[in-house]
């Protein structure tokens, strides 16, 4: 299975690449061949179900057709005047794409055009992050790098409008595969709101997203990234998040899953210096015959860092969600102060979740805790509100989102929470 | 307005009344009495259909229809409301949303238009009096962190709210101190009409010094073992349950 994906990887031309990148693919194609796809006795893919992606012949998507404005109207949301970058699987749709002049010298740009011009701080960040050892996908993803977003904010800026990314599947030929690639960078005391969207406008369609993005949060910089994968049904979806955290940084991310056949999101957060404040909130919405897989690693390399984590999750019909949480504790990493809360609501007798947290810690002074739940809706409230007049239906959709609801309360940019809200509301049948 | 014939109810297999009756007319404040284990909230969840409780023999006659083939929200609809003795927590929606709900859905099953959250204010706003409140409260999710008082003064404003012509009070004076109790069934009383009723449950005689009974009903072992006036729940305080227990001879 990993000979075609070489071989593809063979006929890639490498065109006017800068010469730092060749050995950068070279080096991960060569790491893919020779440990391929994760296989379910690898623990840390044990319930992503991966063989269906790895058994598919997926072709590189062909160049995507000109899309009209209207056609991604429904996955932009905000003010006109934020910063949009559209790709239209995978490249960069320039037309559906709009980035004022931001302050301070801050940048927005396709990640392709800042390979092709050479940039530097691309040269500095770009796979340095996100290590291809980490799984076959990551590797895969380094080998095709090809477009996404990058995003540089010099020291001391402030965007005031968050970035908002998006990536739009057409779905035009079946069994299609891209590989986006983010990167941002934050230099210190840099602020910044990015969002990343995965949407579809072939809600029918499986092919499949292999997502990777590399965040650097400078010293003291503060972050709020947002990922919004609403993927096709039908589609795979496997995402990866690395973020490198220097000293007295804030990086707060929001995870909403609710799109895939299979789809799974990683995200680690590496706390490289002392101080460092990190938040972590997910919400994951599945139902049909959906497997969503959240894992998430926390890295406390050093002292005096605070990391606080919740997810959530709705499972409905025969669907099957998992959490897998890690938090690592050095012995250097005194005085850590790290939370994990993991709560999954299952509506059907067919439903279920795997949640498995994992603290491994290996310094005495810390203050660590975590606690998972897995239950149903409460008799007692779905009495409480039917007793007011509420019919029972509605009484349930308005307990279920009021669950969903409490994680996407912790987006701290406005407009994005409220864009959040409404995309739960309108997926769990939840009106005004 | 209600009446209760015969009624049996049980949960998890033991049976919890054992044959009530009881009738309520427009207008009248019926106090229910006895101690703990009587069967006093059971007969108030039972009214409101709480589906932990079998309805295993008699019948209840609600405004000429039968209320126990009703759903919760059905009785709801049609004016039932039942003040919980333990209000429960829904973390998540605040007291304005879930308010509004519950009005709209109540004025819907009327054929009456749905109120637009502007219009819902100014009839809030005039509720809230009821029960001492400024508007903050609206904005916190429904009893979540409220105090035991706030919690039952929560209890009284949807019940101002929802105007109901039946209106069950479950111990709604449990675990409130004088001054909450004071709102509470000043409230109760502001909300007394000719064309309602209220059925107050409750152990202690204390509360119906605020909200004056016209009939008193004893409930021991899941019967009603003596009804008489107001008075009655004055020589109940006096001489404690036990006397009632021994005047009927109930073993």
């Amino acid at each position: 299975m990993t000979d075609r994906y070489v071989r593809q990887f063979e006929s890639l031309d490498a065109g006017a690449e800068p010469e730092w990148l060749r050995p950068v693919r070279r080096g991960a194609i060569e790491r893919f061949a020779e440990a391929g796809f994760p296989a379910a006795r690898d623990e840390e893919w044990r319930f992503t179900p991966v063989s269906a992606i790895a058994q598919t012949e997926f072709a590189p998507a062909p160049p995507a057709r000109p899309l009209a404005r209207e056609a991604i109207a429904p996955f932009v949301f905000g003010h006109p005047e934020w910063p949009l970058l559209v790709f239209v699987d995978g490249c960069l749709n320039e037309a559906l794409s709009s980035v004022p002049a931001l302050p301070g010298g801050a940048r927005a740009i396709g990640l392709a055009q800042a390979i092709a011009a050479g940039d530097e701080i691309v040269a500095r960040h770009l796979g340095r992050h996100a290590p291809v050892e980490g799984s076959g996908f990551t590797a895969l993803n380094t080998a095709f790098i090809a477009d996404g977003a990058f995003v540089h904010v010099p020291a001391g800026v402030e965007l005031a409008a968050p970035v908002h990314v998006v990536f739009v599947a057409t779905g035009e030929a079946d069994g299609t595969v891209t590989h986006p690639r983010n990167l941002i960078v934050l230099e210190r005391g840099a602020r910044a709101s990015v969002v990343e969207s995965y949407v579809t406008i072939a809600p029918g369609r499986r092919y499949f997203t292999n997502a990777v993005t590399e965040v650097s949060s400078g010293e003291g910089a503060w972050t709020e990234h947002t990922r919004i994968q609403r993927e096709s049904e039908a589609a795979y979806h496997i995402g990866l998040t690395h973020v490198d955290q220097a000293r007295d940084s804030h990086y707060r991310s929001f995870t909403l899953a609710m799109g895939g056949a299979i789809a799974r999101h990683t995200l680690h957060v590496r706390l490289n210096a002392p101080n460092i404040e990190t938040l972590m909130y997910g919400l994951y919405l599945t139902r049909g015959d959906q497997v969503v897989d959240n894992h998430t690693a926390i890295y406390h390399d050093h002292p005096n860092c605070n990391s606080w984590e919740v997810y959530k999750g709705v499972m409905d019909g025969r669907s099957r969600a998992v959490f897998n949480g890690k938090v690592l504790v050095r012995p250097e990493a005194q005085k850590t102060d790290a939370k994990q809360t993991n709560r999954n609501l299952l509506l059907s007798d067919g439903a279920r979740v795997d949640t498995k947290p994992q603290l491994e810690i290996f310094a005495d002074d810390v203050k660590c805790t975590h606690g998972a739940t897995v239950g149903r809706l409460d008799d007692v409230a779905l009495f409480y509100l039917r007793s007011r007049g509420i019919p029972e239906g509605t009484a349930r959709t308005l307990l279920t989102y009021a669950f969903a609801a409490e994680v996407v309360e912790e987006v701290a940019l406005e407009p994005v929470r409220l864009e959040l809200e409404r995309l739960v509301r309108e997926r769990l049948g939840a009106g005004g | 307005m209600l009446e209760i014939r015969g009624l049996r109810a049980s949960a998890g297999g033991n049976e919890i009344l054992r044959g009530i009756d009881l009738t309520v007319n427009a207008g009248e404040v019926h106090a229910i009495m006895g101690p703990n284990g009587s069967g006093k909230s059971t007969l108030a969840q039972v009214l409101a259909g709480h589906p932990a409780y079998e309805v295993t023999a008699g019948s209840v006659t609600y405004l000429g229809q039968d209320l126990l083939d009703m759903e919760p929200e059905e009785r709801a609809q049609a004016g039932v409301f039942l003040a919980f003795q333990y209000p429960v927590e829904i973390p998540g929606v605040t007291n304005a949303y879930f308010l509004r709900a519950a009005f709209n859905e109540i004025r819907k099953a009327r054929g009456l238009d749905e109120l637009d959250p502007m219009d819902f204010l100014d009839v809030l706003e005039e509720k809230l009096k009821v029960v001492e409140w400024g508007p903050e409260i609206m904005s916190r999710a429904v009893n979540s962190g409220f105090s035991g008082g706030e919690k039952k003064r929560n209890e009284i404003l949807q019940m101002a709210v929802l105007e109901p012509r039946l209106a069950v009070l479950d111990e709604t004076d449990s675990g409130l101190d004088i001054d909450a109790l004071r709102i509470v069934a000043g409230g109760v009383n502001r909300l007394r009409r000719p064309d309602n009723a209220t059925i107050v449950v409750t152990h202690y005689q204390r509360l119906l010094n605020y909200i004056v009974p016209d009939q008193v009903h004893v409930l021991s072992r899941g019967r009603i073992v003596k009804s008489g006036g107001k008075e009655l729940a004055l020589e109940l305080e006096a001489r404690g349950y036990d006397w009632v227990e021994d005047v009927v001879g109930v073993a």
